[in-house]
């Protein structure tokens, strides 16, 4: 469903990505690792319209999306989260969920206003929406407080509920077992695996926990100072050289 | 450090010095034709010294006043008190809400004519308030041309009046159209900015819109503004004493009742009542709905609404076109009521007020913004006495405001939204 053919980014002087491919089937986590400063975020962030690649293309369900609008991107089901976690902090954890399901916001206003019965039957569903996905990450009793009061782990499962509440068809998770515990990591991996077998999503996940990308990837793609290095099956990766020396290399 | 401290102290001293003796300290003498340059008289340079010093001790010690000022308890409540039940609170919420429009609908019946059109004021600045409150306290964009919007709002209804002999009704929701529209075109150009270069490129659109009102003397008539706008009428009764427009009847002959000149200001009252409570409950409204929360998002983090679907674009516009919309409406009440508009009433400085009531009353939070707004307007006018350091005043006031309670007088509080266990 997503496949990024030769995708290259310069910034100034630096290419931070150079021809990196990628593919994407339905209900598939495919992983991209890599050292830091491998150029990672950088291909998630061409990915999700916030940067304009410089060369290279990237088809979403066989449209073309490089270059697009963010904003339009995500609407066509390609969400994603962030390696800093960013939530609407002074918002209550509800709102933070029911903003995202916010893309009809203009053809409303007087509907709003007046609470017509087709508003109120739309804003129910997205309540229940985010009811349901608060209670699948085990928020609910925290729905009404500030998400900048959450705890770490607590804001990471927050933002990927977001995500799930705009129903996308493919997720990019940026490094979302950063800074937790053994045991929430341990949830996190089931979460995962949950999103692809129960809701039939596919995730494209950043990690640098190697043994939760082999766990739960299905394929996973190597970079390395912005170049592909290998891509195969997990335990492909495992052997091979050139990965072994890059990941020595840096160690 | 310490030495650093010294320095910066010195450094202060010697800047009013170099300010504050030209200014104070000279005085220019007329003598026939020839100007001379007189030096001050002991007082003034005394004073000046003396301003001198106390800037230097300030500076100097400026750490442990700021900690001790800090240390005082704030007379104010805290925030962080333990919460009530959720319905509970609101329910009294509404009922006191409720209670408060109830007595300000019957107040001005039992007070002086000068309370009834003070109280207009403070309510065409609560409407003004509240509307900003949506651009600067909700969707966290720093506009500093917000009375080019209030400007728009008066002159539409003044300049109706003045060639077309429009009526209040008509014009008011004219002119707040109108207002929305250079809202929304305002919107455009500042699209991509944010932050102190948002703030400069609106502070320099209301500057734009003042001088254009001035100087389009043939329309506007220039720093001579615009008079003789009418008042408004109920269901066609004029509340002058005698009928100016053809066909109209007067309000007190009607009723058989003798002419007062308080009919006119106590209906002007109701209007803006009316009009601020509708400003209130729609924006209450909005908040509530998801324009209003993604208001929200866009100042939390426009990265995360942008990935989220939202639309930097619909949402800003939508901002600054309903934020001016209300500006509007405070407009055409505030023509109608002053009877008389000149540029002279759309300074700079009404914009700072308007910032300083949103600020103060809690970016945000509706009750506070109209707390803020009553204090803000009548304050001064108690202290009618010390009229000429309201500036002063004001500016300790948002300087304490700042270091105790930097979160507004009534900080927002979140909506809370109860929820369906699911299956
Ligand atoms: N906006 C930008 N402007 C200039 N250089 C950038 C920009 N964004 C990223 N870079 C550079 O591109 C390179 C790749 O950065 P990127 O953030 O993609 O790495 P990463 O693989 O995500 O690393 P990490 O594992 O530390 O998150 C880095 O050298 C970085 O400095
Ligand atoms: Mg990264």
């Amino acid at each position: 469903m997503l496949e990024v053919q030769n995708l290259s980014m310069r910034f100034g002087g630096l290419l931070a990505v150079d021809g990196v491919s990628l593919d994407v089937k339905e209900r598939e986590i495919v992983s991209i690792i890599g050292p830091n400063g491998a150029g990672k975020t950088t291909v998630f962030n061409c990915m999700s319209g916030f940067y304009k690649p410089s060369g290279g293309k990237i088809l979403f369900e066989g449209q073309e999306v490089q270059g697009k609008p963010d904003y339009k991107i995500s609407r066509l089901g390609m969400v994603r989260t962030f390696q800093h976690v960013r939530l609407f902090n002074n918002m209550t954890v509800v709102e933070n969920l029911l903003v995202a399901q916010h893309r009809h916001l203009n053809t409303n206003l007087i509907a709003g206003l007046l609470k017509t019965p087709d508003y109120r039957e739309r804003e129910r569903k997205s309540l229940d929406r985010a009811a349901y996905w608060l209670e699948r990450v085990g928020l609910m009793d925290l729905a009404n407080r500030e998400a900048g009061n959450l705890a770490y782990g607590q804001q990471r499962r927050l933002e990927i509920a977001r995500c799930m509440v705009t129903e996308p068809k493919l997720l990019m998770l940026d490094e979302p077992a950063a800074g937790l515990n053994p045991a929430e990591t341990k949830d996190l991996n089931q979460l995962i695996v949950s999103l692809k077998e129960d809701y039939c999503v596919s995730v494209v996940l950043i990690e640098h926990d190697m043994s939760l990308v082999m766990d739960i990837s299905d394929r996973i793609n190597v970079i390395n100072q912005g170049r592909p290095l290998a891509s195969g099956t997990p335990e492909e990766i495992r052997q091979n050289k050139d990965v072994i020396k890059a990941y020595l290399g840096e160690a | 450090m310490a030495a650093n401290t010294l320095k910066h102290a010195l450094f202060c001293a010697v800047v009013t010095l170099v300010i504050a003796y030209p200014i104070l300290g000279l005085n220019l003498e007329a003598e026939g034709i020839n100007v001379t340059l007189a030096g001050a008289d002991t007082s003034t340079v005394i004073s000046v010294i003396a301003a001198a010093i106390v800037v230097f001790l300030f500076q100097l010690f400026r750490e442990n006043i700021l900690s001790a000022l800090k240390s005082i308890p704030s007379p104010l409540p805290k925030t962080q008190k333990e919460p009530m039940a959720e319905n509970k609170r609101a329910r009294i919420e509404s009922w006191v809400l409720t209670g408060i429009v109830i007595l300000a609908l019957f107040w001005p019946f039992f007070v002086s004519r000068g309370s009834v059109d003070l109280a207009t004021l403070v309510l065409i600045y609560i409407m003004l308030a509240l509307g900003l409150n949506v651009v600067v306290g909700l969707a966290g964009l720093l506009d500093l041309g917000y009375v080019a919007f209030y400007a728009v709002g008066a002159y539409t209804f003044a300049l109706l009046s003045q060639y077309a002999g429009v009526s209040f009704w008509v014009a008011l929701p004219i002119g707040a159209c109108l207002a929305a529209l250079f809202g929304f075109t305002l919107g455009f150009p500042v699209l991509r900015l944010r932050g102190d270069y948002l703030a400069i490129v609106t502070l320099g659109f209301g500057e734009i819109i003042r001088i254009l009102l001035n100087n389009w003397t043939a329309l506007t008539g220039g720093p001579n503004g615009v008079g003789g706008i009418p008042d408004p009428t109920l269901f066609g009764m004029e509340f002058g004493r005698r009928v100016k427009e053809e066909g109209n009847v007067s309000f007190h002959e009607t009723f058989g009742i003798a002419y007062s000149g308080e009919h006119k200001v106590i209906f002007l009252y109701l209007i803006a009542l009316v009009l601020a409570v509708f400003t209130a409950l729609v924006i209450r409204r909005f908040m509530r709905m998801p324009v209003g929360r993604s208001w929200e998002a866009l100042r939390e983090d426009e990265i995360a609404a942008r990935s989220l679907g939202l639309s930097r674009t619909a949402v800003k516009l939508s901002a600054f076109t309903i934020g001016a919309f209300f500006a509007g409406f405070a407009g055409t009440v505030f023509a109608s009521k002053q009877g008389f508009i000149s540029p002279e009433s759309f300074v700079f400085l009404e914009s700072a007020i308007i910032l300083a009531i949103v600020v103060l009353g809690g970016m945000g939070s509706q009750i506070g913004v109209v707390l803020a707004a009553i204090a803000v307007t009548i304050l001064p006018e108690l202290a009618r006495e010390f009229s000429e350091y309201r500036m002063l005043i004001f500016g300790a006031a948002m300087v304490l405001m700042m270091i105790w309670r930097p979160q507004g007088l009534m900080p927002v509080r979140r909506i809370h939204i109860p929820l369906r266990k699911q299956e």
